[in-house]
């Protein structure tokens, strides 16, 4: 990514409000993710998290606030809104086909054609690069059903896919929740790789350890509030766990 | 050619890069495999994984098509001539495209218990619009109105289902039953039409020309080769590797003879020396165009592939951006189209059409498919195994038929081997999600020793087949798939030693 770039957040989140009937879930929320850099969401269960995710991917609109994307203000009303933007989600229940193989579930419903039928080669091929490029090396054939795969080759292959859609924002909720040491440590890696690609990441996460290898940034969220937004070398854990269970809080944008 | 991510061009969002030819070449050895590489040894391995993870397909009804036929073919002197074997097929051809038909919905994990009375239904509306006594229309005007009854069928499926959610099991059974009431209003009670349009009868009765039925596996070979040429043509032209080509021979090999044999012995006089009948049944090659369309639109175009995703996963598809309602929507107007060609084949060999026509066929429809190896479970199965499944159903029906049993006989059987085959479905499912690619382990001395003990005696067979598939699910270990066929195994046996004690027991009867 041109350092230039690097300054200007590729998504920007402004005063976003967001409520169910009387309860007000996100309460003026503000948020930043730059391309090339990981940025993690924490915060405890309920603090909304998930609500500022489905917002961002179109699924669940906000009532207030702006959206600022590649400096530009845009409404992100349907997922397709989304999808157009480059904006893409890995939810935490992969949505993967399981009756198909690698390669078919990375082109769902983005399938090559060529008078009318698939070009099967053209699109082995694309899967295959993607994977290599992002150094995926525990997969055996790209032919491989997805009934096959581990937790974490599953979770390679819905990255991989979100990575061949030339999405600029990738959000992942929870990516390494269901996975063991090795797997996390395969995940996390591809994370790093995708934001190398100049990807915008934001990650959703409950484990410190994780956010602390893998993130750039650090947002908290606390009971639909932004308490926290810091840079991963500047801070500690103390601090982030602080943040999240409301016993410390930090100056608004004070590392943005 | 184009691609999206390498090495070099890391940035997403940059416009697909062209790479020359030695770029291609350089990056060849990092591609992921596909499981395409190898010689014919190493693609019969690969094969025989895929069987042993439980991608069983249509091979299971293969099997029992084989054992069926050599047993009918010892228990009566009728079963194995060259006038039978003409005779299964026009008995199955119906069976085959209602099969086809519901595999569409099946797919989907969907159900339309409404195909066979949809069948019903639009063949009373053919024979009262194109009766002589009646509106006497054109015989292909009558049968394009009946037609778009069965498509407006099939939409009004869709919408209860699709749109208004209910599930597909209720609607159809709704219309299961309005729907013979409305045939009952079309032909009128007691009443019964004979089909009298030589071109409608002429599907089930005549017979194609000898030479035509050799031009028509001609023509198959010919579009088998040129699509795998075409296949072949695009993934070496994005550098992936090709399946050796020995592999394209062989399968077009077994087409050739199999083909052969069958067109052979169709070619043969069953009729009398005074009235010679040859040739391939009209039936076949309508049956085969479709069944090639079906398969092309399910394996080569959008249509098909999303289908699977849903089926799979719906919510992976709708994510995906696949408009789900559309889809499935098509498929019970598909489902129910094809219902109505059934029915037309089924017209043309019963030579008539009364109220009750169609009624029981749906059951047999979805057995056909299920015997087959397409999952009720959605997203696994093709066309072809339908056929296959409705092949060995009808053989059931036929070989029973020759042995002179009661007719209980037979829907007792079939209903055994639709609850097998569920079984099976039912087990591989489990195996598919739950275990991982390679079980490791010791392999479970059950298992073997049930399958081996199966060929010998059915009980032990099941018996030591179902302890070691609960053990294994408790305490792992390879040799799932072995207990499940020792399972399977005795069960048929058992099914075989039933139709031969009861044959037993009624020839000693008179
Ligand atoms: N559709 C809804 N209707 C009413 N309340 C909702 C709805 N969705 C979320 N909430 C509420 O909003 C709050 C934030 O939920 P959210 O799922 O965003 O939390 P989260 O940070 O993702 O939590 P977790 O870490 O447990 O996933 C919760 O109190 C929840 O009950
Ligand atoms: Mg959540």
């Amino acid at each position: 990514m041109a350092e230039s770039s690097e300054l200007r957040p590729l998504i920007e989140l402004v005063d976003v409000k967001k409520g169910f009937g009387p309860v007000s879930v996100l309460k003026g929320v503000a948020l930043k993710a730059y391309p090339g850099k990981v940025t993690a969401l924490v915060g405890d269960n309920g603090a909304g998290k998930s609500t500022l995710i489905k917002g961002l991917a179109g699924v669940q609109p906000y009532d207030e606030g702006q959206i600022i994307f590649d400096g530009e203000p845009v409404t992100l009303h349907t997922p397709r809104d989304a999808s157009a933007l480059g904006i893409e989600v890995v939810y935490q229940d992969l949505a993967l086909a399981d009756n198909l193989d690698i390669v078919q579930n990375m082109f769902l419903g983005r399938e090559e054609t060529e008078l009318l039928t698939f070009d099967e080669g053209r699109m082995e091929r694309e899967a295959s690069e993607t994977l290599r490029s992002l150094s995926v090396r525990t997969v055996k054939s790209v032919r491989q059903k997805v009934s096959s795969l581990s937790g974490g080759q599953r979770q390679t292959v819905a990255i991989a896919r979100s990575v061949l859609k030339k999405a600029r924002l990738v959000i992942l909720d929870e990516p390494t929740a269901a996975l063991g040491v090795a797997q996390t440590e395969q995940v996390l890696n591809l994370v790093r790789r995708l934001a190398e690609q100049g990807v915008a990441v934001i990650i959703i996460s409950h484990n410190l350890a994780d956010v602390f290898e893998v993130a750039d940034y650090i947002s908290v969220l606390y009971l639909g509030q932004m308490v926290a937004e810091v840079e991963t070398a500047k801070t500690t854990r103390d601090d982030v766990v602080g943040y999240i269970t409301g016993a410390k809080t930090q100056a608004r944008g004070a590392a943005a | 050619m184009s691609v999206t991510h390498t090495p070099e061009t890391p940035e997403p969002g940059t416009p697909a890069a062209t790479l020359d030819t030695t770029a291609i070449a350089a990056t060849d050895s990092d591609l992921i495999g596909s499981g395409q590489e190898g010689g014919i040894v190493d693609q019969a391995r690969a094969y025989l994984s895929r069987l042993r993870g439980g991608e069983m397909g249509a091979l299971p009804a293969i099997a029992g098509f084989i054992v069926l036929v050599v047993l009918f073919s010892f228990l009566s002197p009728f079963f194995f001539t060259e006038r039978n074997f003409a005779n299964l097929l026009t008995q199955a051809a119906s069976l085959v495209m209602l099969g086809m038909a519901l595999t569409f919905v099946i797919l989907l994990g969907e159900i339309d218990l409404s195909a066979g009375v949809t069948a019903g239904v639009t063949m009373a509306v053919f024979v009262v619009l194109s009766d002589p006594g009646g509106a006497h229309l054109n015989w292909i005007i009558a049968f394009l109105i009946a037609l778009a009854s069965g498509l407006a069928i099939g939409t009004f499926i869709g919408f209860f289902r699709s749109r208004i959610g209910i599930p597909s099991f209720v609607v159809t059974l709704g219309l299961f039953l309005g729907l013979q009431g409305a045939q009952l209003i079309i032909i009128g009670p007691g009443g019964l039409y004979r089909i009298q349009e030589p071109a409608v009868l002429a599907i089930q009765n005549n017979n194609m020309p000898v030479w035509m039925g050799w031009v028509m596996l001609l023509i198959i070979l010919a579009i088998s080769f040129a699509t795998s040429m075409v296949d072949r043509t695009r993934r070496t032209r994005a550098g992936v590797p090709n399946r050796t080509i020995a592999l394209m021979w062989v399968r077009l090999g077994v087409i050739a003879v199999l083909g052969a044999v069958v067109i052979f012995a169709l070619s043969q006089n069953r009729g009398t020396a005074f009235l010679a009948v040859t040739g391939v049944p009209i039936v076949v090659p309508i049956t085969l165009v479709i069944l090639w369309i079906g398969t092309f639109v399910l394996d080569r175009t959008k249509y098909g592939r999303w289908l699977y995703a849903i089926g799979g996963n719906e919510e992976a598809a709708r994510r995906a951006g696949i408009k789900v309602i559309g889809i499935r929507w098509i498929a019970f107007v598909v489902c129910s189209g094809l219902a109505v060609i059934s029915g037309l084949f089924a017209a043309s060999q019963v030579g008539s059409v009364d109220a009750a026509f169609g009624r029981n066929d749906v059951l047999n429809g979805v057995a056909a498919a299920v015997v087959g190896g397409v999952s009720l479970f959605g997203g696994r199965g093709r066309l072809m195994h339908a056929a296959v499944g409705a092949l060995v159903i009808s053989v059931i029906t036929n070989g029973l038929g020759l042995l002179n049993l009661p007719s209980g006989v037979n829907l007792l059987v079939t209903g055994g081997v639709l609850i097998l085959a569920a079984s099976v479905d039912a087990l591989s499912r489990v195996r598919g999600t739950k275990a991982v690619e390679h079980p490791t382990g010791p392999f479970n001395v059950f298992a073997i020793v049930g399958f081996v003990l199966s060929f010998v005696t059915a009980i032990g067979g099941i018996v030591l087949g179902a302890i070691a598939v609960f053990q294994i699910r408790e305490h792992g270990g390879r040799g799932r798939g072995l207990a499940i066929w020792a399972v399977a195994i005795g069960i048929i046996e058992l099914l075989i030693a039933l139709v031969i004690a009861v044959t037993a027991v009624l020839r000693a009867q008179g």
